[in-house]
């Protein structure tokens, strides 16, 4: 399954409940402000970190660069683009977007 | 694939109506097929043709009606969410004896049922809300 987070993991708690409740084996895609919980050296970097040994996790890059933090991504996270967004709701049977 | 959309948060607030958009059009242009996309809650204020966005802003409902009317796709807008919001066609402006519609070119009122057949047809189903 493929979950999109969009929003700051410093604002709600989505990111970190959809971390603790997903299966291993499916992909995480950050969206929106959910990008922020992607860069390196924030509160909740060790706890993505972690995450990132069962599942993986994308991050959208246009939302990246439109924040200005494209550069400060924690190393492992993959960025796509829109058409790569298409291809990962293709690639994983499901979605379930966090809201 | 085809693909069902659901939209959940007005145009100008966050970022969900340009992320939907968005993705459609990668979409359409992947070849795949957009089956409907359903506007809900505060997303029926995607389908007022009264916005009038300032010139150098995107006009994000004219946007809708545009790809609307280019691929064919069915804008679906909830009727409870919409009458709740004062978004009318000339049916439910009659009906329920208001002296306007304000309904942009593309979209349909219509009910529940066809966001839940659009996850029933569509090989995927993405939303975007708040």
């Amino acid at each position: 399954m493929l979950h999109t987070v969009n929003k700051s993991p410093f604002d709600r708690n989505s990111l970190e409940r959809c971390m603790r409740t997903c299966d291993k084996g499916s992909a995480i895609l950050l969206i929106e402000d959910g990008v922020y919980g992607g860069i390196k050296g924030s509160v909740i970097e060790d706890k993505v970190k972690g995450a990132m040994k069962d599942v993986k996790i994308y991050a959208l890059e246009a939302d990246l660069d439109s924040r200005g933090i494209k550069g400060r991504v924690i190393d492992g996270i993959q960025l796509v683009d829109y058409n790569g967004f298409v291809d990962l709701t293709v690639e994983y049977d499901k979605v379930q977007s966090w809201l | 694939m085809k693909f069902g959309i659901m939209v959940n948060e007005g145009p100008y607030t966050h970022q969900a109506s340009d992320s939907a958009y968005n993705f459609v059009a990668a979409a359409l242009e992947k070849g795949h097929e957009i089956y409907r996309i359903f506007f809900y809650h505060d997303g029926v204020n995607n389908g007022t043709r009264l916005t009038t966005p300032p010139q150098d802003d995107r006009n994000i409902v004219n946007r809708w009606s545009a790809l609307a009317e280019k691929h064919e796709i069915d804008l679906v807008i909830c009727v409870a969410a919409a009458q709740r919001r004062g978004i009318a066609d000339a049916d439910e402006s009659k009906r329920n004896g208001k002296d306007a519609d304000n309904i942009a070119p593309g979209f349909r009122i219509s009910g529940l049922g066809q966001l839940l057949e659009a996850s029933i047809q569509a090989d995927r189903m993405v939303v975007f809300g708040d």
